[in-house]
């Protein structure tokens, strides 16, 4: 195992999130799925945009916040920039086909037991585990 | 609540779930795609720490999705809008393997990605 395990980090972390994921559906009715949130940013519904711009911009904010108040957090990139636009595409081109991504489908699909979410989970996490282990120990 | 009180709260609200969301995931170490390789990583140095942050997420979730979608509706807004789909089709689930495929080639979902690529200085 990785000598890199944080489970205490992300247990804390994880309860940030779902809270994060019960304010906006509290609030103002909505699921916290980030993929689409920012597709709905294209699609220019009139009245729909400004809580979507305001919940992206959130998020750098207070990761930014948690580095300011706590501590910098680690951002490693190792795939080079043409693997990684690459990544970006399928990753943007599959969460829309199949309508969500880890936290749509992760977190707020599998808590309202939907089973769209719970299938969507476990193909991307088997799919993105054999992707790894073709990168890895593979190739 | 009139048009307009919504028309303040609903961005306030959403500010306030995104900053949240962008801390836990600093917190988590989610927002590192190294780390989240590493959970993806099964039969290398495993690190199992993405599973708990989901564990620690649905923890929340779970009971308080179901109090609430039993009340009569959200604070400022007409009513809840989760999705309608039911049932699998072929859009998910090729949908789902793009997007694990893309995942684990470089490490970013999308909630990272945005936190990352704006609030870091990612080390390519």
């Amino acid at each position: 195992m990785s000598p890199e395990f944080t489970p205490v980090h992300g247990f804390v972390g994880g309860l940030l999130i779902g809270a994060a994921a019960v304010l906006l559906l509290v609030a103002i009715g909505r699921v916290a799925g980030v993929s689409g949130i920012a597709d709905g940013l294209l699609a220019r519904v009139a009245g729909d945009r400004a809580w979507r711009v305001a919940f992206v911009v959130g998020l750098p904010l207070g990761a930014l916040a948690y580095g300011i108040g706590f501590a910098e957090p680690e951002i490693r990139v190792d795939a080079t920039l043409p693997v990684v636009i690459a990544a970006g595409l399928l990753v943007g081109f599959g969460t829309r086909l199949g309508s969500g991504c880890t936290s749509g489908h992760g977190v707020c699909g599998i808590a309202r037991w939907s089973l769209r979410s719970i299938v969507a989970t476990i193909v991307f996490m088997a799919a993105g585990a054999a992707t790894v282990f073709v990168a890895r120990h593979l190739a | 609540m009139n048009s307009t009180g919504r028309s303040f709260a609903q961005p306030a609200f959403a500010l306030a779930s995104g900053v949240l969301f962008g801390a836990g995931l600093a917190l988590s170490g989610m927002i590192n795609p190294a780390k989240v390789l590493g959970f993806l990583d099964v039969a290398g140095n495993w690190d199992p720490t993405l599973a708990f942050v989901m564990l620690g997420a649905l923890v929340v979730t779970m009971p308080a999705f179901r109090l609430a979608t039993r009340t009569t509706g959200p604070w400022f807004a007409p009513r809840y809008m989760l999705p309608e789909r039911k049932g699998l089709d072929a859009r998910l689930l090729i949908g789902a393997a793009l997007f694990g495929v893309g995942w684990g080639l470089a490490g970013f979902c999308p909630g990272p990605a945005i936190a990352a690529l704006v609030a870091g200085e990612p080390r390519v």
